[in-house]
């Protein structure tokens, strides 16, 4: 995949190298991309529910708590599905490239790229363990992607 | 309270053409169908008294309103994707049951294939901090072939759905295709055609999606007291429901779901009949998953049971459970928000008016509509007297 660094060769670039859309942060989900950048996965935990949640709010979507905190996550989850896109979706992307809805083991899905692997309907299953992978896409976004664990 | 039979739909039609229209804009296209379907009808413009639509950019029902020249009692410009106008039929059946309108015109008009130049990811909505701009686009999650397949592809895991049954549908609805001249695709296809095409986004192959053209659809409600006062006999709305359950995919507890578990829960209980009464089935296919997913949702077979059922050409021209007989988007013509060409397709096999592909005798017809990403479902059940 253009540009999307795996663990193996992992790569910095500067923002106007970077040709894919980049995540806008609002305020409801800095902490998450502050954490991203530091290679850290925090999430938002519900302590009414003692759950976490995703995509991050202020609120708990389960049972509308304002009493949130950040928790980190362990990284490591299994593929819950995937799709191979062979037409570039989203202005530059680079066919064909994998995208993944990853449960992570604390509970939230995190929709991502599953990189590290061959993008083939012969190597990728449903339910493989995955971690996650940092893709450093500008000095202000870094990017959790995810890669098959061993 | 319930709406059964409270309204009927009289009037429905699409555009003059459909399929590539390069010189119309989408608010051209839904004049010319509102004015198709009033004409259906025997309405005049001077009647209608209440406007539902969706996708034209703005305040959609007020647009449309200043371009056909109406002073509305009654607007609604609900924007559920392509189950909007499904949800439009129950809205108009509450609001001339509650007496704040008495003729209600629903349209829609999208240039999906000579305007697709000016869409963008995620269907023109550029808000960058919205939750699919920051956690779905900057992985390449954009039009719904990018999504859907995801949704598909854990289906196949978790029930063992196929790729041959999948195509099943494909040629099913292609069949029904051939039998309509202003269908866009009628050529022979086979399932061998279908499992050799080339990937979209896996599991998904180029038949495995709908078409991508320009059409505009209309239709006119009014109450049960002036049912029987238009050119064609009524359409009754027995049985309506709506529901969505998330926006993307990440809001689905399980991505094989769809509202249409709940949407058509709500329609059989108005309309007081069973599966076994439908006569014909008219869902929404943005791709032969769509259409599978929905039937287990809508309960004509057991969950992850889809598969199975549509095999051996079932809901082909001649099987035991006709569906989308005018050849579906997949086959027919798919603007983007289709449903609006489901419910015409039911209204006019309920008229008896489909040709070669009229199913005998249809009396009760179902409709489901699927907007977003699966995210919002419209069910009516709709009868003949």
């Amino acid at each position: 995949m253009a540009a999307c660094g795996g663990a193996s060769h992992k790569v910095t670039l500067v923002m106007s190298d970077y040709a894919k859309p980049l995540p806008s942060p609002s305020p409801d989900t800095q902490p998450f991309w502050d954490a991203c950048k530091r290679h850290e996965l925090s999430l938002p935990y519900c302590r009414a529910c003692a759950r976490f949640f995703f995509y991050p709010r202020r609120f708990c979507p389960r049972c509308f708590s304002w009493d949130i905190d950040w928790r980190a996550c362990s990284g490591r989850g299994t593929l819950y599905t995937f799709a191979i896109q062979y037409r570039p979706q989203v202005p530059g992307f680079t066919p064909p490239y994998v995208t993944a809805i990853v449960q992570l083991e604390e509970g939230p899905r995190l929709l991502t790229n599953l990189v590290g692997i061959e993008p083939s309907p012969e190597t990728i299953r449903c339910d493989m363990p995955v971690e996650v992978t940092w893709e450093d896409a500008t000095d202000e976004i870094t990017l959790p992607l995810f890669r098959p664990a061993p | 309270m319930s709406l059964k039979q409270k309204v009927a739909i009289v009037g429905a039609d699409e555009t003059d053409r459909i399929g590539i229209i390069p010189d119309a804009t989408p608010i051209m296209l839904h004049a010319e169908a509102a004015r198709n379907a009033l004409r259906d009808a025997g309405i005049e413009k001077s009647e209608v008294d209440a406007v539902l639509t969706c996708g034209i950019s703005g305040m959609a029902s007020t647009q449309l309103c200043e371009y056909l020249g109406i002073i509305p009692k009654y607007t609604d410009s609900t924007m559920t994707g392509g189950s909007s106008f499904e949800i439009h039929v129950e809205h108009a059946a509450a609001a001339i049951n509650a007496g704040l309108c008495s003729v209600a015109l629903i349209t829609h008009g999208e240039t999906g294939h000579s305007g697709r130049m000016r869409r963008g990811p995620r269907g023109g909505f550029f808000d960058p901090t919205l939750p699919a701009m920051q956690f779905e686009v900057p992985f390449g999650v954009g039009g719904a072939p990018s999504a859907y397949c995801m949704a598909a592809m854990r289906h196949m895991h978790q029930y063992g759905t196929t790729s041959e049954q999948l195509a099943e549908i494909a040629v099913a609805t292609r069949k029904w295709a051939q039998l309509n001249p202003r269908a866009m695709m009628r050529d022979d296809l086979t399932i061998e055609d279908v499992l050799s095409s080339r990937w979209i986004a896996y599991p998904f192959h180029v038949y495995d999606c709908c078409l991508v053209t320009d059409a505009g659809g209309a239709v006119v409600v009014v109450g049960a007291e002036r049912a029987r006062d238009f050119k064609k006999k009524p359409v009754w709305v027995l049985g309506s429901g709506e529901a969505s359950t998330h926006q993307s995919l990440l809001g689905m507890d399980d991505i094989t779901t769809t509202p249409a578990r709940y949407s058509g829960k709500a329609a059989f209980e108005m309309a007081g009949v069973t599966h076994d009464d439908i006569d014909v089935v008219e869902v929404y296919d943005s791709f032969t998953y769509t259409a599978l997913v929905t039937l287990e949702e809508l309960g004509f077979c057991a969950k992850g049971e889809g598969g199975p059922f549509v095999s051996g050409q079932r809901t082909a021209p001649g099987g035991d459970f006709p569906m989308n007989t005018n050849g579906g988007g997949l086959s027919y013509t798919h603007p983007g928000m289709y449903g609006m060409f489901i419910l015409i397709e039911a209204v006019r096999q309920l008229r008896g008016e489909c040709g070669a592909r009229q199913v005998p005798d249809a009396r009760l017809a179902l409709v489901n509509g699927t907007g977003g990403t699966l995210s919002a479902t419209g069910t009516l059940i709709l009868g003949a007297d």
